[in-house]
C-alpha cells in the first residue's frame, strides 16, 4: 500500500530558533499515528506544519512533508486551501473555538459543504444529519439547530469530529483532541475517531501528551522530547518494552489505576 | 522507485524588532515638545505679544522665520508661546481625567452593588453629551476661556477611563493571583495598590497617550470656535480661527499654528501606538 | 486525631434568571482530620472546585457551616478571615497565573509573611528556606513567573502556601496543568512535605488514578452532590454507585 503522508527530515523554526529537528515518519491509509511529548516538545508544530499553519514566525526550514506527491510546505495558500478540509481535516483541543459563536451549527456545516462545491442546501442538510446519526448522535436535528454555546464542551468536540469528517478527508490531524475533556467524554470522542477510521478508512495523526489516549487509539507511535524523536515504532511494542529512558520515565510517571 | 532526495532547505526571514528604537524616537520627540512648552518663555525669539504695526503680515524671512501676523507679531514666537497653552493644558487635562476616571472605575469595581450602579450610570450620562454642545453650555454658564474649556472636556472625558478601569479590574479580580493575595492576608487597599493598579496601568496609559492627540484637537477646536483661549493669549486653535480669512492671501499666518497642531498630534499618537505595541506581551521577548 | 475541617450541609446556588438557578454544591458534608489527605474527585461541573472556593471563602456560601479547627468561618470576614488563612492555604491549578506577573516569585512568597508582621529581612530568609524545601535554588526569589517553567512555578506556589505554616492545604487541581513527569515530581514533593509537617490536604482532582496512591480517603462528587466516599481502594475496586463505576470504566 502506498504511503499517504510522509515527513522527511523535518526541521521547524520560530523566529530563527529551531524547535523541531530532523523528524521523519510516514503513514499509510487507515493507519493511526500517535505523537506523544510534553509541553515544548514541538509536537503541535509538527502537525501545524502539514497545513502551513505555523503562523508568520514559523517555517519548515528543512525537510519535506509529502502528501500524494505534493510537498506541503511549498504549496501556495490557494493550493493549500483546496487540500485543507477535503483531503486533510483538522481537530483542535478546544473545538468550541473553531466554531463561529453566533451562527447555528447546521449553517456552519452547510458552509463547509458549500465551499467545497455542493450548493444544494437540502441535500447538504441531509448529508450532515446522516453523518451525525452514523456517529451516534440520537437527535441530529437538535444539534444542527443549536448554537455552539448551547452544546457542552464534550458535545462540541464530538460535533467537530463530524464536521472534520464531512468532506471525507483521507487524513485527519488531531491536536490534543481529548485533553480538555472529562474522562467519560474522552472515551466517547476516542470511539468516534476510531469509528471514522472504520467507516471511511481515514488515517489519523494524533498529537497528545496522554499516553493512555495513544495506547487506546494508535497503531504506531512517536515519542518527542525537545524537538527530537526519542523513540518510534509500534504502539504495543513501545508500551510493553520502551527502549529509551525518557519513554520509560513518561510511562512510569503516568498514573495508572489498579482495579 | 523514488530516489532518496536531499531535504529541501528554506530560508527564514527574520524581522528585526525595531520597537525599542521607535519607542526612543517618539518618546524623545514627545519629550522635546513638552520641554518646549515648559520653557516656551525662554525659547521665543521675540515677545509674542509685541506688536509692530510697521511690519504686518510679513512673509517668512530670515528675521521672522514664520513671518508676522496682522499686528506684526512674530509668528514663530506666537507658535512657541502657544505650545504652553496647547500642550501643557492638554497634558494636565489628560493626566487629570485618567487618574480621576481610573480611581472611580477601580472603586466601582471593588465596591460593586448600588454604589457601582449609581456611579456608572452617572458616567453614562456624561458620555451621552456631545462634547461641543456641553462646552457651549459651560461657556454660556461660566463664560469662555481655557480653564472652562478644559473643565468642559474633563467632564465629558473621564467616564471613558472609569469604564476602562472598571472592566479591567473586574477582569483581573477573578485571576488566581488576586485570590492568592487575598489568602496571603492582603487587605483591600494593599490589593489595589500592589496588585490591581500596576496590572491595569498599561491599557490606561495607552488610552491616555492616544487621548493626548484627541484632546489637543478638541481643545484647539473649542478655541477655534471662540470657546477656549481668548485673544491675545496665543493658542493654536484660536490663532487659526483669528486668521482664517488670511488663508488665501497670507497662508503662513494660518498654516503655522495648523502645522504645529498637526505635528504634535501626530507625535503623541505615534508614541501611543508604540507604547501599546511595547506593552503587548506578544511583542516581548 | 483532632479534626481540622468539618463541613456541614454546604450549599451554593448561582442565581440565573434565564435558565433557572444552578445548584452547584448541594448539601455537602465531610470532615478532614489533622494530617489526613482527602481527595474530592469529579468531572467538570461536579462542584468540586466550588467546594474548594467555599471552604477558602473565595466564594460566598449560600448555606451551611464550615468549621476550621473548631471555629465557624462560613461567613468570616476581615481579621477573622485573615486569622483563618493562617491555618489554611491554597495551591491553584495554573501556577503561572497564580503569581502577579509584575512581581517576583519572592515577592509572592513573602507577601503573607509581611502581612503577618514579619520584618523584611526575616521574611527573605524564610523565603529562601521555603524555596529550598520545595526544591528550588534561592535565586528563584528574584525570578518573574513568566521566566520559569510551570513545574518550577508550582513549586514556588507550594512554598508560598507553606509560608505561614498552615495546617490545611487545599490543592485545587494543583498538578492538572503540568506535564506527567513534572506532575510525578510535584506529587512526590507534596508527599514529603505532608510527612515532614503533618499537614492535612484537601486534594481536588479529576484524575482518579492519581488519587489512588496519594490520598487516604476519597469523595466522589457528581452534579453538586457527594455520591460515594471511602478509601481509594474501596471506591476504585468495588464502587457502589453506577456513576462511580462509569467514571472508573472510562479511565484508559
Amino acid at each position: 500500500m502506498a504511503e499517504l503522508i510522509s515527513y522527511e527530515q523535518v526541521d521547524i523554526s520560530y523566529k530563527g530558533q529551531r524547535i523541531v529537528h530532523n523528524i521523519s515518519f510516514s503513514l499509510h491509509e487507515g493507519e493511526i499515528m500517535g505523537i506523544v511529548g510534553e509541553s515544548g516538545s514541538g509536537k503541535s508544530s509538527l502537525l501545524r506544519a502539514a497545513l502551513n499553519m505555523l503562523g508568520r514566525d514559523g517555517l519548515v526550514t528543512r525537510g519535506d512533508i509529502y502528501y500524494k506527491g505534493l510537498d506541503l510546505p511549498d504549496l501556495s495558500p490557494a493550493e493549500m486551501q483546496k487540500i485543507c478540509g477535503s483531503e486533510i481535516g483538522m481537530i483542535f483541543q478546544h473545538a468550541g473555538g473553531s466554531f463561529c459563536p453566533i451562527r447555528r451549527v447546521g449553517d456552519q456545516l452547510q458552509e463547509i459543504l458549500e465551499a467545497h462545491g455542493s450548493p444544494d442546501q437540502q441535500e447538504n442538510e441531509q448529508l450532515a444529519c446522516e453523518l451525525l446519526t452514523r456517529f451516534g448522535f440520537d437527535n441530529p436535528k437538535r444539534i444542527i439547530e443549536s448554537y455552539p454555546f448551547e452544546l457542552s464542551g464534550g458535545m462540541q468536540q464530538r460535533v467537530a469530529v463530524v464536521a472534520a469528517m464531512l468532506l471525507r478527508p483521507k487524513l485527519l490531524l488531531a491536536d490534543e483532541p481529548t485533553s480538555a475533556l472529562d474522562v467519560t467524554v474522552q472515551k466517547q470522542v476516542i470511539e468516534e475517531m476510531l469509528l471514522a477510521r472504520e467507516i471511511f478508512g481515514t488515517a489519523i495523526i494524533l498529537v497528545t501528551h496522554n499516553m493512555g489516549v495513544v495506547q487506546a487509539m494508535a497503531d504506531k507511535m512517536l515519542v518527542m522530547h525537545q524537538g527530537e524523536t526519542v523513540e518510534q515504532g509500534l504502539t504495543a511494542s513501545i508500551m510493553k518494552a520502551p527502549s529509551s529512558p525518557y519513554t520509560k520515565r513518561l510511562l512510569s510517571a503516568m498514573p495508572k489505576l489498579r482495579r | 522507485m523514488n530516489v532518496k532526495k536531499e531535504p529541501t532547505i528554506r530560508l527564514q526571514k527574520i524581522q528585526p524588532n525595531r520597537l525599542n528604537q521607535k519607542l526612543y524616537i517618539f518618546g524623545g520627540l514627545a519629550l522635546l515638545l513638552i520641554i518646549c512648552s515648559f520653557f516656551s518663555d525662554q525659547l521665543t525669539p521675540y515677545d509674542p505679544y509685541l506688536q509692530d504695526l510697521s511690519l504686518t503680515k510679513a512673509p517668512p524671512s530670515s528675521e521672522h522665520l514664520l513671518g508676522t501676523d496682522r499686528y506684526g507679531r512674530d509668528m514663530l514666537s506666537r507658535v512657541i508661546a502657544g505650545s504652553k497653552t496647547s500642550i501643557f493644558s492638554t497634558l494636565l487635562l489628560v493626566g487629570f481625567i485618567a487618574t480621576f476616571g481610573s480611581l472611580v472605575g477601580i472603586i466601582c469595581a471593588r465596591v460593586g452593588k448600588t454604589f457601582d450602579t449609581v456611579l456608572m450610570r452617572t458616567a453614562d450620562m456624561f458620555l451621552a453629551f456631545p462634547g461641543l454642545v456641553f462646552a457651549l453650555a459651560v461657556a454660556a454658564v461660566l463664560g469662555g476661556g481655557v480653564h472652562n474649556a478644559i473643565f468642559a472636556l474633563a467632564a465629558i472625558s473621564w467616564p471613558k477611563y472609569a469604564r476602562l478601569a472598571r472592566s479591567q479590574t473586574l477582569a483581573i479580580e477573578s485571576a488566581p493571583f488576586i485570590q492568592a493575595a487575598k489568602m496571603a492576608g492582603s487587605g483591600p487597599i494593599k490589593l489595589i495598590r500592589k496588585h490591581i493598579l500596576p496590572n491595569i496601568a498599561g491599557p490606561i496609559l495607552v488610552t491616555a497617550m492616544l487621548d493626548i492627540g484627541t484632546m489637543m484637537m478638541e481643545l484647539a477646536g473649542l478655541s477655534f470656535l471662540g470657546l477656549g483661549a481668548k485673544p491675545p493669549i496665543p493658542e493654536w486653535g484660536s490663532m487659526m480661527s483669528d486668521t482664517r480669512n488670511l488663508l488665501p492671501t497670507q497662508p503662513w499666518v494660518t498654516l503655522a499654528p495648523g502645522f504645529a497642531i498637526f505635528i504634535s498630534v501626530m507625535i503623541f499618537n505615534l508614541l501611543g501606538d508604540t507604547v501599546r505595541d511595547y506593552l503587548d506581551p506578544k511583542n516581548r521577548r | 486525631m483532632s479534626e481540622i475541617l468539618r463541613v456541614e450541609h454546604l450549599k451554593k446556588i448561582f442565581p440565573d434568571r434565564d435558565r433557572g438557578d444552578l445548584l452547584a454544591v448541594n448539601d455537602v458534608s465531610f470532615t478532614l482530620k489533622a494530617g489526613e489527605k482527602l481527595a474530592i474527585i469529579g468531572e467538570s461541573g461536579s462542584g468540586k472546585t466550588t467546594v474548594a472556593r467555599l471552604v477558602t471563602r473565595l466564594l460566598e456560601t449560600s448555606s451551611g457551616r464550615i468549621y476550621l479547627d473548631g471555629e465557624d468561618i462560613a461567613h468570616a470576614k476581615g481579621t477573622k478571615l485573615k486569622e483563618a488563612y493562617k491555618k489554611m492555604q491554597m495551591v491553584f491549578q495554573s501556577p503561572i497565573e497564580s503569581f502577579d506577573p509584575r512581581l517576583t516569585l519572592g515577592d509572592g512568597i513573602m507577601e503573607s509573611l509581611l502581612n503577618h508582621g514579619l520584618e523584611k529581612e526575616a521574611a527573605l530568609a524564610e523565603c529562601q528556606k521555603l524555596l529550598s524545601l520545595c526544591g528550588l535554588s534561592r535565586e528563584f526569589a528574584h525570578r518573574y513567573p513568566h521566566e520559569v517553567s510551570g513545574g518550577q512555578c508550582q513549586r514556588a506556589a507550594i512554598a508560598r502556601a507553606l509560608a505561614i505554616e498552615p495546617r490545611l492545604l487545599i490543592l485545587d487541581e494543583a498538578t492538572s496543568a503540568l506535564d506527567v513527569t513534572v506532575q510525578a515530581d510535584i506529587l512526590e514533593l507534596l508527599q514529603h512535605i505532608q510527612k515532614e509537617r503533618n499537614m492535612a490536604y484537601l486534594f481536588i482532582c479529576h484524575d482518579i488514578a492519581l488519587v489512588q496512591d496519594f490520598c487516604d480517603r476519597v469523595i466522589v462528587m457528581h452534579k453538586g452532590r457527594i455520591v460515594e466516599t471511602g478509601t481509594p481502594d474501596e471506591v476504585i475496586q468495588s464502587p457502589k454507585e453506577a456513576y462511580t463505576k462509569k467514571l472508573i470504566d472510562s479511565v484508559l
